[in-house]
């Protein structure tokens, strides 16, 4: 049985990180659907959540408001908040007056501005770790004792939680309302939309938006699952989201979500049976060995060139 | 005039929610406790107006855009001179011209300069070598860093196990190279653009992950030190020289001076970019060279007419890499010290940006893109805090400026009179 209690916990684990990784990969995918440019920066925005998080528990808490939910929900709002703003901003300065160029043209801008951003926090917030002690203590145990059983912590039992909501709640979103019908029709044809009067230039904002607040949900889970952020965790977990968007398909919104769970699973397994040091290069690998069998991931749809 | 007041409100309210989690609230460590403070009243008085000034920036940015509209842009090369620049007669003769300057002016410059323009012309044979797989291909690659450290490592290693010199190991390092980029293509073949951007960029990462953990094999974090330096034919650079060697100083019987290695690095540096230079000018004129630019117009064409797109691909990534395997290997013999952190995502984004910046496929560009990348943040050295956000910025301004780089590549061509 311990046999088994192990790869359970390594499978509960992995699921954890990987669903936060599938809400980070949802902005990259979104937006590559729509105007088809990797958002680089995207990882920063990520970064900036986690400060926004523990700015706000930080914060409420020294005002002496520290019973769970008001810190919670403080942090979810705030994260969105100050997310969604940088999400707008960055696709006003650096995206819009660039679109309809060269592909590599936003690229460049979009790493520009994710060195600009980590930059600028680096430079206000200093370069140090920061740490906020755990704040939902304790965990179920499957099994005998922790020892020799599976472990889950209160925290991963809100991470599956919240993921799943904001996972119904965008699904939801896309395939009801007006303004995700209209996200769907500039995926299919942004000029067409645009042709039908769909105003393209504030659905390609609310992507951005989207993508950010997702990001802040997972940043906040984050911060509260391990309780250290610095300015540079944006880019890890920008490329780790990005291998999973791309890992699913990218511009596919289930693809997404797919290729988070499968990366995030793939790695606690590399990392058991590899060493954890190896966690990053099966990440990649595995990428490579997807894509060398799928070229278009997990659930992409085969493109098809058309002279 | 309710809807300019919305955006302008909104704008304002923008501004807010940007700078003051950044900038206005900063989190301090006190003892073991983390704390939030705001900063000084003038950094909120700053946002505030900053604020303000959005808000009627945005409220009366019709009404001056006609004002705007008259006043003159931003500067712009006049387009005669643009054109003319483009020329490929007047860049080859730039280019000479350049290269004659290159040769002569490290022996009345300062140490320091010249140790520069060694880093410089690093940087303009990666440029070179990127260009043939990003400029002339069309292939986003953003792990070349990754060829660049395993051409580095090899002479490392080399030279750390066997005792190889740089001479007999540099073309050993472009050949691992080559190997590595060789190996790379085969899964990337199939794969359209974005997504090879995001493999390459993988495999630049597994790359540096390796290289950090194998620490029996490379040492690890710490990496490998004591690279032996180039000789010239034999001769070092040494003050002394190691048995059965002789000193250039003592050769030539004149006093030792430490500038001499620079120098000789240097000149050795401009053989290479020189040499990178010409192979690839030559490659251009060849088959192979057309194909590539062809292929990068349009894939579909190349096939229907009878050219193999594997091969086009596989022998720009191999080319590319076997470059920056020259690179690496003198970069490795220069600095005397190799270590993963040399060979982070950020030098695959500085060379791209080279590429980029210098207008994708032109040399002559890329030569100018990376004097200037590589030139400004060391001429910044005062404000080296603000160096890396000054970088980021300038990338996104350059692209939003003259998103066709420095200097575009330009086909011989007439043009009608009218």
């Amino acid at each position: 049985m311990p046999e088994l209690y192990h790869y359970f916990q390594q499978l509960i684990n992995g699921l954890t990180v990987g669903s936060t990784y599938a809400l980070i990969a949802i902005g990259y995918t979104m937006v590559y659907g729509i105007i088809g440019m990797i958002n680089f920066a995207h990882g920063e925005v990520y970064m900036i959540g986690s400060y926004a998080t523990f700015i706000a528990i930080v914060g409420l808490s020294m005002m002496g408001l520290d019973s769970l939910p008001i810190l919670m929900i403080g942090a979810f709002v705030t994260a969105m908040i100050v997310t969604s703003a940088y999400g707008y901003t960055i696709e006003r300065v650096a995206y819009r007056p660039l679109r309809g160029s060269n592909r590599l043209i936003p690229l460049i801008s979009a790493i520009g501005m994710s060195i600009f951003l980590q930059n600028v926090v680096l430079l206000s917030q200093d370069s140090k770790d920061k740490a906020i002690p755990n704040l939902m203590p304790g965990n179920f145990i499957f099994g005998e004792s922790a020892m020799d059983g599976v472990v889950v912590s209160y925290m991963q039992v809100l991470i599956f939680v919240v993921t799943i909501l904001a996972m119904l709640g965008l699904t939801l979103f896309i395939s009801r309302s007006r303004l995700g019908r209209a996200c769907r029709a500039c995926a299919e044809d942004l000029k067409m939309a645009d042709l039908l009067g769909i105003n393209t230039n504030s659905i390609i904002a609310l992507t951005f938006v989207i993508g950010a607040a997702l990001a802040a949900i997972a940043a906040v889970l984050i911060s509260m699952q391990y309780g250290v952020i610095n300015p540079h965790i944006g880019f890890l977990a920008g490329i780790k989201a990005f291998t999973a968007a791309v890992l699913g398909g990218i511009g596919s919104i289930p693809g997404a979500m797919l290729g988070g769970l499968v990366l995030g699973v793939a790695e606690a397994f590399g990392a058991d049976i590899f060493g954890d040091q190896y966690k990053d290069v099966v990440a990649f690998s595995l990428l490579v060995l997807v894509l060398l069998f799928r070229p278009t991931g997990i659930l992409g749809r085969p493109e098809v060139e058309k002279v | 005039m309710t809807r300019n007041l919305r955006t302008a409100f909104f704008s304002a309210l923008l501004v807010f929610a940007v700078a003051v989690p950044v900038f206005g609230l900063k989190l301090t460590t006190v003892g073991i406790r983390l704390e939030v403070h705001g900063s000084d009243a003038k950094t909120f008085w700053i946002i505030a107006a900053c604020a303000v000034a959005m808000f009627f920036w945005q409220l009366l940015r019709h009404h001056a855009a006609a004002g705007w509209a008259a006043s003159p842009n931003l500067p712009r090369i006049p387009a005669g001179a643009g054109s003319f620049l483009t020329l490929p007669s007047t860049q080859r003769t730039i280019i000479i011209g350049l290269i004659l300057l290159a040769l002569v002016w490290p022996f009345f410059g300062s140490r320091g300069a010249v140790d520069i323009a060694t880093l410089i012309l690093i940087y303009v044979m990666l440029g070179l070598g990127l260009n043939i797989v990003v400029g002339l291909a069309g292939l986003l690659d953003l792990g070349y860093v990754g060829f660049y450290a395993v051409g580095a490592y090899t002479y490392a290693l080399l030279s750390h196990y066997y005792g190889f010199g740089f001479w007999s190991a540099l073309p050993i390092a472009g050949a691992m190279a080559a190997l590595f980029g060789f190996l790379l293509g085969f899964p990337v073949l199939r794969l359209r653009g974005d997504y090879l951007a995001i493999v390459t960029l993988g495999f630049g990462e597994i790359i540096r992950l390796l290289l950090r953990n194998m620490t029996d094999l490379t040492g690890g974090p710490n990496g490998i030190s004591g690279i032996e330096k180039p000789t010239l034919f034999g001769l070092s650079f040494d003050r002394r020289a190691e048995e059965g060697m002789q000193t250039f100083h003592q050769f030539f019987g004149i006093d030792y001076s430490s500038i001499n290695k620079v120098i000789f690095l240097y000149l050795i540096a401009v053989l290479l970019v020189l040499l990178t230079l010409f192979v690839i000018n030559r490659l251009l004129r060849m088959p192979i060279g057309r194909a590539w630019e062809a292929l990068r117009e349009d894939e579909i064409a190349c096939r229907a007419l009878g050219m193999n797109p594997t091969v086009i691909k596989l022998s720009a990534f191999t080319l590319g890499a076997t470059f920056a395997g020259f690179a690496g290997s003198f970069f490795a013999a220069r600095q005397g010290l190799v270590s993963p952190e040399s060979f982070t995502f950020i030098e695959s984004a500085i060379i791209l940006a080279i590429v980029v910046l210098g207008g994708m496929g032109s040399q002559l560009g890329v030569i100018l893109a990376a004097i200037v990348m590589i030139l400004l943040p060391e001429l910044m050295r005062e404000f080296s805090e603000y160096r890396m956000l000054m970088f980021g910025a300038l990338m996104v301004l350059m692209m939003i400026w003259r998103p066709q780089g420095l200097l575009p590549m330009q086909r011989p061509h007439l043009e009608l009179k009218r």
